[in-house]
């Protein structure tokens, strides 16, 4: 065990000693606590408040074949100790409930709600216990659980019929929009109330891409799933795909090769460059500075044939794999890789410079869409839209993956939490990308590109993680017999920070929507799976 | 002002040439899978490595069916990796009219070991190998580069595909102005995609690709939409937003199946909570392959769909 999460361990079976049933240590970072229901708010709340653990993922397990149990996961991140606590409780399927947490630790809202949705184990004390993954005119069917079919036949759909919340007084009124939005982007509905021009309340309905991946990854061999974790997300393929591989090769106690963890480490800079530059353009478009996305769109464009010279594919699917990469590269592809990053870097300098140099663009997204810190923290905001509103966090550097310890690079973080840091965090990345990179490129390593992986033990458990882009990235996973998963709980940081969305843009006016939206770029499809 | 006058300057033109002259594609990019039928022996590994189903066989006796399906490959080259008579190739025009114009199917007598097996039939899209393929391609990256007779633009079939595309890029002004008074608009929706084929869509209007030099707008509203670019398998939650979508649409319209989850449903095919395609709630006048479809195969079909509104109208 890593000596950061001893402490904390036997701190909880301590105090909680009555209701911890026992203590598996999986791997040195990922400890599992078995442990009563009656246990659950305790422990989390000792985690949360002393431990300053951070709730990173919370799903549900239908495990009635092998235990006659539901269980139910909560997986806190201990980001000083490098380590995760993982805390399991059964729910007997007699008993098909839980009880919130959401009051004590908001960042579960969301987690619980679909646990609910796909599982059928009802909620208890939940503030807001509607729908949430399924919508409101399904019928009372729990995908989640094995005796439903992957393939089952249900009533066509005949409209959303959520109930969303009123919000009266004079001069109130609701702007509804989606879920096929003007731009080109997915779908989700939002329904502003407003009074005049300022945002009183907008209330997000997601889920509208649920495409029934988890449910999928259980029915399908293993190796399949790398390529189903490439279309996760799709502008996160390279990301959501390797934190899947990680988690399997966890599984199997096998570690890529020094090699292919460098390609992997610089498939993921690639994959934040390409989108850190779109968003960067696109923010300045939605204030109406178009030239600015020009030149951005022209800079992404080069990434994109770039991944595609290396990887084969534009978005670098295809790259992945268990145990390593597919595809190594020759000396002419790594030397077109170096002479990239210089070229990139003048060019990206000059494109910020243009932004920077506009002070209406400056004016307009300055003191737009704030998210404070405190509400950051409560809701467990990650990734890009966490750094902007100073919470210091990057897996990256806390708990590295892939080659990610062989690099040096800063993790800028701003307290002030509104569009331009958002735009600044991502700025400032660009430039840590393109020197991970070079020293990537640097010390590149010999060797082979993958690790053959032996058949993987049944009932294994393990935790698979990479910050994308976007965000932390988790793929659960618990083996199943032969060649398949009996679960696959995909996280993608979206989920987390949808509902900080809400907050950021009260008090603003609608026509600012767009821009704040821009700024956190979150995932449809990663959210709704 | 001027400094960004003096940057656009300093960078110049940088649009793509296509169609008139064919894309810039990389020597390692993978397109549609080519299979040698002829020469392959045993279908099983390559099948089994097929995460989407593209791939498919059934065997009677001695006698070997095998289908190949275009609409739901996503060109990741795992086949070739574990048949040699496969081999992946760069051509990403694939765009057709018809779903039937995706799919091959192939039966053949297995011989025995060593021998070549006789192929019975063969229907499906055209510029599929019947000829022997020497050696494995693959994604060996040892062998890289055009191989000879599959280079883009190198075989026969491939220079009249794009001599017609040429064509078909001339002739593009004419039939938008003729019927749609200069202009073709096109309403996107996204039905449960990923969000891949979005990042390629939305680069049709950066400044590499310049949609709008053909007078192709994307538009806002369906009522102004003349085509609808949908991507994605349906998810049972976008359904009856994207039938309400189409049925905004002014006559004549256009529907335009994007991605192999567009086509067929790719990878998620049909399940509790997807459809499994675009055409299964609506009349699909063209499909375009790929996982993302790149900028330029996405062109290439929306251009063949011009092609089709003119023949309607
Ligand atoms: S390239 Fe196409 S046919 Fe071959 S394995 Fe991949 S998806 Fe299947």
């Amino acid at each position: 065990m890593l000596p950061g999460l001893e402490p904390i361990v036997s701190d909880l079976t301590e105090r909680f000693r009555a209701h911890v049933n026992g203590v598996r240590l999986e791997r040195a970072n990922e400890v599992y606590l078995d442990a009563d229901v009656e246990a659950v708010p305790g422990v989390c709340a000792r985690l949360y408040r002393n431990w300053n653990g951070r709730l990173v993922s919370l799903f549900a397990d239908d495990a009635r074949q092998e235990s006659a149990m539901f269980h139910l996961y909560y997986v806190f991140g201990l980001d000083a100790a490098h380590g995760f606590i993982v805390l399991r409780v059964p729910v007997a399927p007699g008993q098909a409930r839980f009880t919130s947490l959401s009051n004590a630790v908001p960042a579960a809202n969301w987690q619980e709600r679909e646990i609910q949705d796909l599982f059928g184990l009802k909620l208890e004390g939940h503030p807001n216990p509607r729908r949430c993954a399924l919508h409101d005119d399904w019928p009372e069917v729990y995908p989640l659980r094995k005796d439903f079919p992957l393939c089952a036949a249900l009533p066509p759909f005949q409209g959303e019929r959520h109930k969303f919340r009123n919000v009266e007084g004079e001069g109130v009124f609701q702007v509804p929009v989606g879920p096929v939005h003007a731009g080109i982007i997915e779908p989700g509905h939002f329904l502003f109330s407003v009074a005049g021009e300022p945002v009183l309340y907008l209330q997000i309905r997601l889920f509208y891409t649920h495409k029934g991946t988890e449910k999928l990854f259980e029915n399908i061999p293993v190796a399949h799933g790398v390529r189903l974790a490439e279309s996760i997300s799709g502008d996160s393929s390279f990301a959501h795909a390797t934190a899947f591989c990680h988690a399997i090769e966890r599984a199997a106690n096998v570690q890529a090769p020094p090699r292919a963890r460098a390609l992997r480490t610089i498939c993921l800079e690639l994959e934040r460059l390409y989108n850190h530059i779109a968003d960067i353009g696109a923010i300045a478009t939605d204030v109406a500075f178009a030239v600015a996305n020009a030149h951005a769109m022209r800079l992404k464009e080069r990434v994109l044939r770039l991944n595609e010279m290396l990887t084969g594919n534009r978005l670098l699917r295809g790259m992945a794999c268990l145990g390593g990469v597919r595809f190594d590269w020759e000396a002419d592809q790594i030397g077109a890789l170096k002479a990239f990053t210089g070229e990139l870097r003048p060019e990206f300098d000059s494109l910020v410079q243009l932004i920077q140099a506009s002070s209406s663009t400056r004016d307009r997204l300055e003191t737009t869409g704030i998210l404070t810190p405190e509400t950051a923290r409560d809701l467990g905001v990650v990734g890009i839209a966490g750094r902007a509103s100073g919470f210091d966090h990057d897996l990256r550097r806390d708990f590295p993956h892939a080659a990610y310890d062989r690099a040096r690079f800063l993790v800028p973080v701003y307290r002030q939490g509104d569009v331009l840091r958002r735009m600044q965090v991502r700025i400032d990345e660009v430039g840590e990308s393109l020197g991970i990179m070079d020293q990537i490129i640097q010390g590149l390593p010999p060797g082979g590109i993958a690790t053959p992986l032996p058949p993987l033990p049944p009932n294994a458990v393990a935790l698979g993680y990479v910050e994308g882009w976007r965000g932390e990235i988790f793929h659960w996973i618990r083996t199943g017999g032969g060649d398949r998963l009996a679960r696959c709980k995909v996280k993608d940081p979206s989920l987390q920070n949808w509902p900080a969305l809400s907050e950021a843009i009260l008090g603003n006016i609608v026509p600012d929507f767009p821009v704040v939206n821009k700024s956190f770029n979150l995932s449809y499809s990663g959210t709704d799976r | 002002m001027f400094d960004i006058i003096r940057k656009s300057l300093k960078t110049g033109i940088v649009t793509a040439k296509y169609p008139q002259s064919p894309a810039e594609v990389s020597s390692q990019a993978r397109g549609r899978p080519e299979i040698d039928f002829a020469h392959w022996k045993d279908a099983r590994p390559a099948v089994a490595a097929c995460a989407t189903g593209a791939l498919a066989f059934t065997d009677e006796g001695r006698e070997r069916t095998v289908t190949f399906d275009l609409a739901k490959c996503t060109f990741c080259g795992l086949c070739a990796e574990s048949a040699a008579a496969i081999r992946m190739t760069r051509q990403y025009e694939l765009a057709a009219r018809r779903r039937e114009d995706l799919k091959m199917v192939a039966r053949y007598e297995l011989a025995a070991e060593g021998a070549q097996s006789k192929l019975l039939s063969l229907s499906g899209p055209n510029g599929c190998a019947s000829e022997p393929i020497d050696s494995p391609h693959g994604c060996d990256p040892r062998r890289r580069g055009p191989s000879p007779g599959y280079a883009i633009g190198a075989s026969a079939n491939e220079e009249a595909r794009t001599a017609s595309l040429e064509s078909v890029g001339t002739q593009l002004n004419e039939r938008v102005s003729q019927v749609l008074g200069r202009s073709l608009h096109i309403r996107e929706v996204d039905a449960g995609s990923c969000n891949g084929c979005e990042v390629e869509i939305v680069g049709l209007n950066s400044p590499v690709y310049d949609l709008e030099r053909f007078g192709i707008h994307f538009v806002a509203s369906p009522r102004h939409a003349d085509m609808l670019l949908v991507t994605g398998p349906v998810s049972r939650n976008m359904e009856l937003a994207l039938r309400k979508t189409y049925n905004a649409m002014p006559e004549p319209r256009l529907v335009v199946a994007v991605g192999a989850c567009g086509c067929s449903g790719g990878i998620f095919g049909r399940n509790y909570a997807t459809l499994g395609g675009v055409d299964k709630v609506l009349p699909v006048d063209i499909y375009i392959p790929g996982c993302p479809p790149n900028p330029c195969a996405l062109l290439q079909g929306i251009l063949l769909a011009i092609g089709k509104l003119y023949s309607r109208a």
